[in-house]
């Protein structure tokens, strides 16, 4: 290496020669650095001057270069030389220059050399050419004859020469040799041969179909190297289609249990652990074939405790066998054993100091809780500092987490979240992928769920957000899906969604329906939003926002006809909503105040003969003077209630000349109207001048102000942990934790209450506990008069209600007390029903209790069951209802307890009546109300079908039952009949028709698991017992069902 | 899989850059210098994973880096790979070069940019870990060394049997 070339060769770039390796282990060579002058002294002089080294490092190269060209067409250079050229043209290739007239003397070197020659020319051509390339081409035959030789370095470099690049067409010319090589003595060759065809593999499956057998022999290679590599054959396989290896599962589990266990030869362990990256590729194999696959996922779930448990914690390689272990077990069927151990693994990594760790923890997180969102909920606290991190990747990671767990509760502040990180960071991969989950959440379901309960900046934000992007392609592409994906969505049916989304919806349309370039029909978004105008349901406001869409949009011919259609029924109308267009909305809305756009049309409009237009209270006028002028398409089609502002009668300030200037001003940017109104007479007296020459005159203020009504958000975002007053006047001065609970009550609000948290509905029109949506039932304990007596009875009660319940599952007690005065004020004996409202602050939506009556009863001998019942809310009076039951009035002569079940259409309502069995006044009452969360696995509830639709169910439900049961036999009814009434007494069951000896009975379930679904009774009398027939489409139901049944007939 | 192996300065020249997927000369630099721009401005108290190089993929991939004194290792990989073994495969690359170059520095990086990608080439192949035993990647470089001293020699076996 000549001087000139070598220093031109090092200082290309700034570099230290310091050894870099920085191993804890090697602290103290730390010290000693190496001494190479030369390349110092040559550093120095370009050391001070980036620029300068730029411009010094491109002079040096293309120097070098031409040096180098020079001696490669030279006839004297030796191969030895050759491949010092060839060493130097990579190090250019890699710093960005162009070296290409050494390509063929790379191939040259590589067909030509000696071993060590023929290494750096493989080394070369794989650096500088690619697949592509028809310079390989000549490289075939020399790879064919290298791996033909006897030399085991020049087998190994052909076979990394080829599965680094090689031409797709010339597999088939070196297929055979290749699998030749699996069966060689050397276990290098084997492995490398492995991997060669595992690319081949991955270039063109089709050619390497019929050797799958082969890689099986590669797996149970005696060399753990081998079958090591043949695992990165199988994990893509096995990802690819799982069915086809499920029978491999029995020896992944083996290898893992041996290599878990030690078995491996000691060399290869890494830091003492048994071949770590072997174990984690088997772990992923075990997760993709144990994958919805019950009895696959049994196989190994040994193994998989077995890893998690020698995975002890002492080095980081540890960590990511247990990640992966973690995720495996995640993904497999579950264990509810292992699912334990494993989130409490994950626990520890999200808890690590490590921020390694950290990362990888809340990665798990992501993962876990897209099947359960609650095993977010130990690690709020984590989470919620993890959003504050310093490291950008943590950030973006918990917000990830955060998208996961989304729900309709708390996607406000979650999407808040998303923006505030959005401004803060500048770079482009991250800005595109949240902007489009920001998009996603916002426009998708929770949009549609949510979407009038959010705060009106939400769709605000999400609009500038599609409006800010520079128009670079990702941008184009977001907005093309936004209205892509919008007008698939007025396609279908739009009555059921929100106004707001209706509003955004309009706006993306107008703005960028013009990126639709395939579709042909321009005409088509207007036509839908032509329709969303004529729909009923459309609210005034979000009519504005379709008007102004499609104004954006008339510019073909098609719309405009459309267009003029639309104008001619909601011209009046659109002049006064123009004056509610949201102001709120920080982008630019150009608003034509006049309408000047219109006037093409009213003038055409008008010259066609039309009437020129009058305002409503000229129209009424002139009825009530005609009285036969009917001007019915108008009239119908002006919306009734024009909102808040503009058209309103004001007969008397009709004639006011003001006005009759101000409506010339309406036009006044648009002379063309006002030559017209003076000749044709438009007359537009009696609209309020809201639009000027400068646009929106007198409402400015108050528009600005309400543009759009503020929604407050009602009580769901609150959760236990924050007060209700909190959350809607923050205190001046919270402290840092409260801040942080409340953001993470708010965060993790919705997903405890579904499942953990009991969740009683407490409407507060009655007093009385509905067990609605969830599968809750609650026992109520009322102290202090009550505690054993009551809990037995009322349990019993429940019982009664099918309700079955667990003992485990009850964790979360809801504990509220309320005190309160009840006044009572008795005079007549006839009882007051008045309460004070109490909160109630429970684990679920807030509500409210109200206040039950408590009235002096005069004697206990007196009929229970009437004077209560008739104080039975008017509400719920119509509705069936079990009978009333005294809960405990025998141990407390003064106070009785009774309790029935009432049966709404949506829930079950339990209706506890207390009252006062002494004359005296009560005053002061402490009521518990103690609610413990029962699961509810079964309860029926009346399907009202006609005969036919039973029929017709009857065929399509799969799962049938038959048994006989007892039947009831009374003196005045028919067994049958009276059996089945006392089904429909005991079970609510509805009786469909009666046939003879045959009836048919429906039900659905009303909660839990499986809710709402049905189930027929086919009933049938014979000989002395009742032949049941129960079908439905979940295979428990007829089952359950069945029993309560029994369980009801042997009772009565 | 491994998509591409990257190690550059704290200046950002490359000291090495081997790619396992095809991508055309210009886009290799800009990957090149993407990467660095991505990796140079994380603190030294932060996480070692990245995700979304635009270029090299998106969100499928990530970069996975260390950083020792002048220069950083960057490993950029898919899904398939885990992140804190290819963490550690990093370190185990790093420690076979300083057992061969005995104290390695980017110099020797510079000067014997073969000798390191034959060692890479020892450690993956095709983009596919092929061994992460420092000691038996050791024992195929020494061969090779050997051979580069008596280059006529015809050499057999480079690996003792198991």
């Amino acid at each position: 290496m000549n001087l000139i070339s070598k220093s031109a060769y090092i200082n290309m770039g700034y570099f230290q020669p310091f050894p870099f390796l920085c191993l804890s282990e090697r602290d103290d060579n730390m010290e000693k650095s190496k001494q190479r002058p030369e390349p110092m002294q040559a550093l120095t002089l370009y050391k001070h001057s980036r620029c300068l080294y730029f411009q010094e490092e491109e002079k040096l190269i293309k120097k070098e270069l031409a040096s180098l060209k020079e001696q490669v067409a030279s006839p004297n250079t030796t191969m030895r030389q050759m491949k010092e050229i060839m060493v130097r043209a990579i190090y250019c290739e890699m710093l960005g220059y162009q070296a290409s007239f050494s390509y063929i003397h790379a191939i040259k070197l590589a067909q030509q050399g000696s071993v060590l020659e023929k290494r750096v020319g493989y080394l070369a051509v794989s650096l500088f050419l690619k697949e592509t390339d028809e310079f390989l081409l000549l490289l075939v035959n020399t790879v064919l004859k290298d791996l033909q030789s006897t030399n085991l370095i020049e087998v190994c470099m052909a076979l990394t020469v080829v599965s680094q690049m090689f031409p797709k067409d010339m597999i088939p010319a070196i297929l055979p040799v290749v699998e030749e090589k699996l069966t060689h003595p050397k276990e290098i060759i084997r492995r490398k041969a492995v991997l060669a065809l595992y690319k081949f593999y991955l270039i063109a499956p089709n050619q390497v179909q019929h050797i799958h057998s082969k890689f099986r022999k590669a797996l149970c290679d005696k060399d753990p190297g081998v079958m090591t590599a043949s695992l990165h054959i199988y994990l893509q396989l096995i990802k690819e289609s799982p069915e086809s290896y499920k029978d491999l599962t029995g020896s992944m589990v083996t290898i893992l249990r041996q290599v878990v266990g030690g078995k491996l030869p000691l060399d290869f362990n890494y830091h003492s652990v048994p071949a770590p990256w072997l174990q984690i590729q088997l772990l992923r194999i075990l997760a993709y074939l144990g994958k919805e696959d019950q009895g696959t996922s049994e196989v190994m779930y040994d193994v998989l405790e077995e890893s998690l448990r020698r995975a002890e914690m002492n080095h980081n390689i540890t960590y990511a066998i247990l990640y992966e272990c973690v995720k495996t077990i995640y993904t497999v069927h579950p264990k509810s054993q292992l699912l334990e151990k494993a989130a409490e693994c994950i626990g520890n990594f999200v808890l690590s100091p490590k921020i390694n760790l950290k990362y990888l923890g809340l990665k798990a997180l992501t993962y876990v809780v897209q099947q359960d969102a609650n095993l977010a909920l130990p690690h709020q606290i984590t989470i919620i500092e993890c959003l504050d991190h310093s490291d950008v990747i943590i950030k973006r990671e918990t917000l990830e987490l955060l998208f996961r767990i989304t729900n309709a509760q708390n996607v406000t502040v979650i999407v808040e979240k998303m923006l505030e990180f959005l401004r803060l960071t500048s770079d482009d991969y991250s800005t595109i992928d949240l902007v489009g989950k920001v998009a996603e959440l916002t426009m998708n379901s929770v949009f549609s769920l949510g979407g009038d309960v959010m705060q009106p900046d939400i769709p605000n934000n999400f609009l500038r957000l599609l409006a800010e992007g520079v128009d670079s392609v990702e941008d184009r592409q977001l907005r093309l899906f936004a209205v892509d994906s919008y007008v698939s969505l007025l396609q279908g049916e739009t009555a059921k969604l929100p106004q707001r989304f209706l509003q955004v919806i309009s706006w993306v349309l107008g703005e960028y329906s013009y990126l639709r370039e395939e579709d042909s029909d321009p005409g088509s978004v207007m036509r839908l939003l032509a329709r969303l105008l004529d729909q009923r349901h459309t609210s005034t406001e979000t009519r504005s926002w379709v008007l102004g869409a499609m104004t954006k949009l008339c510019s073909s011919p098609v719309s405009v006809a459309l267009a003029r259609d639309v104008c001619e029924r909601y011209l009046s109308w659109a002049k006064s909503v123009w004056a509610n267009i949201p102001l709120c909305v920080t982008f630019e809305i150009l608003v034509d105040s006049s309408l000047s756009f219109l006037d093409g049309y009213v003038s055409e409009a008008l010259a066609a003969g039309a009437a020129p237009y009058k305002s409503p209270h000229q129209r009424q006028e002139e009825l009530v003077q005609e009285k036969a002028l009917s001007l019915e398409p108008y009239g119908l089609s002006l919306p009734v209630s024009l909102s808040s502002c503009s058209i309103t009668d004001r007969l008397t300030d009709r004639q006011s000349p003001t006005l009759l200037s101000m409506s010339s001003g309406l036009s006044g940017n648009s002379t063309e109207l006002s030559h017209k109104e003076g000749s044709t007479a438009l007359k537009l007296d009696g609209v309020k001048r809201v639009w000027g020459k400068d646009g929106y005159l007198a409402q400015q203020q108050s528009a600005g102000e309400t543009p759009i009504p503020q929604v407050e958000l009602p009580s769901p975002l609150l959760s236990p942990q924050s007060p209700p007053s909190q959350t809607q006047k923050p205190s001046s001065g919270p402290e840092p934790d409260q801040e942080k609970r409340q953001l993470a009550s708010s965060l993790f609000v919705g997903l405890g209450s579904h499942n953990s948290v009991c969740l009683v509905r407490l409407p507060s029109t009655v007093c009385s506990v509905s067990i609605a949506d969830q599968s809750n039932v609650f026992k109520a304990l009322f102290k202090p008069f009550y505690i054993n007596s009551c809990r037995s009875a009322l349990h019993n009660l429940l019982d009664t209600t099918t309700v079955a319940s667990e003992g485990g599952a009850a964790t979360t007690t809801l504990q509220q007390t309320s005190q309160r005065t009840l006044d009572h004020t008795t005079s007549n004996g006839s009882p007051h029903v008045e309460g004070t409202e109490q909160r109630v602050e429970a684990g679920g939506p807030l509500s409210l209790i109200r206040g039950n009556d408590l009235h002096p009863a005069p004697a206990l001998e007196r009929p229970r069951d009437l004077p209560l019942t008739s104080h039975l809310p008017a509400e719920l009076s119509g509705l069936a209802r079990s009978e009333l039951t005294t809960l405990c009035s025998d141990h407390d002569p003064s106070l009785a307890l009774s309790a029935c079940r009432v049966y709404k259409e949506d829930a079950l309502v339990l209706l506890v009546f207390i009252s006062n069995n002494t004359d005296s006044t009560l005053h002061q009452m402490a009521l518990q109300l103690t609610c413990k969360e029962l699961e509810v696995y079964f309860s029926d509830w009346p399907l009202t079908v006609s005969t036919g639709d039973y029929g017709k169910m009857w065929l399509s439900f799969s799962h049938d039952l038959k048994q006989n049961l007892r039947l009831v036999t009374t003196e005045h009814q028919e067994p049958l009949t009276a059996t089945l009434d006392a089904l429909k007494g005991k079970l609510h069951l509805h009786i469909v028709d009666v046939i003879g000896s045959e009836g048919i009975v429906a039900c659905r379930l009303l909660q839990g698991q499986g809710q709402g679904q049905p189930c027929l009774l086919h009933c049938r009398v014979h000989a002395d017992s009742l032949a049941v027939w129960l079908r439905s489409p979940v295979p428990e139901l007829p089952d359950s069902l069945l029993y309560h049944c029994q369980k009801a007939l042997t009772e009565t | 899989m491994i998509k591409a192996i990257l190690i550059f300065n704290n200046h950002g020249k490359p000291r090495l850059s081997k790619f396992y997927e095809h991508y055309s000369e210009d886009t290799e630099q800009q990957i090149i210098r993407e990467t660095f721009h991505l990796v140079s401005k994380r603190d030294e108290n932060v996480c070692n994973f990245l995700e979304g190089g635009m270029l090299i993929g998106g969100s499928e991939n990530k970069l996975i880096y260390r950083h020792y004194a002048t220069l950083y290792f960057v490993f950029c990989v898919d899904s398939s790979e885990s992140e804190l073994g290819i963490l550690d495969l990093i370190q185990v690359f790093v420690e076979t070069l300083d057992k061969c170059f005995e104290n390695v520095c980017e110099l020797d990086l510079i000067f014997h940019v073969d000798k390191v990608h034959n060692i890479l080439a020892e450690m993956v192949m095709g983009g596919m870990v092929l061994e992460t035993n420092m000691n038996e990647i050791i024992t195929q470089v020494d061969a090779q060394n050997k051979m580069e001293k008596s280059e006529t020699f015809i050499f057999q076996s480079p690996r003792q049997d198991r």
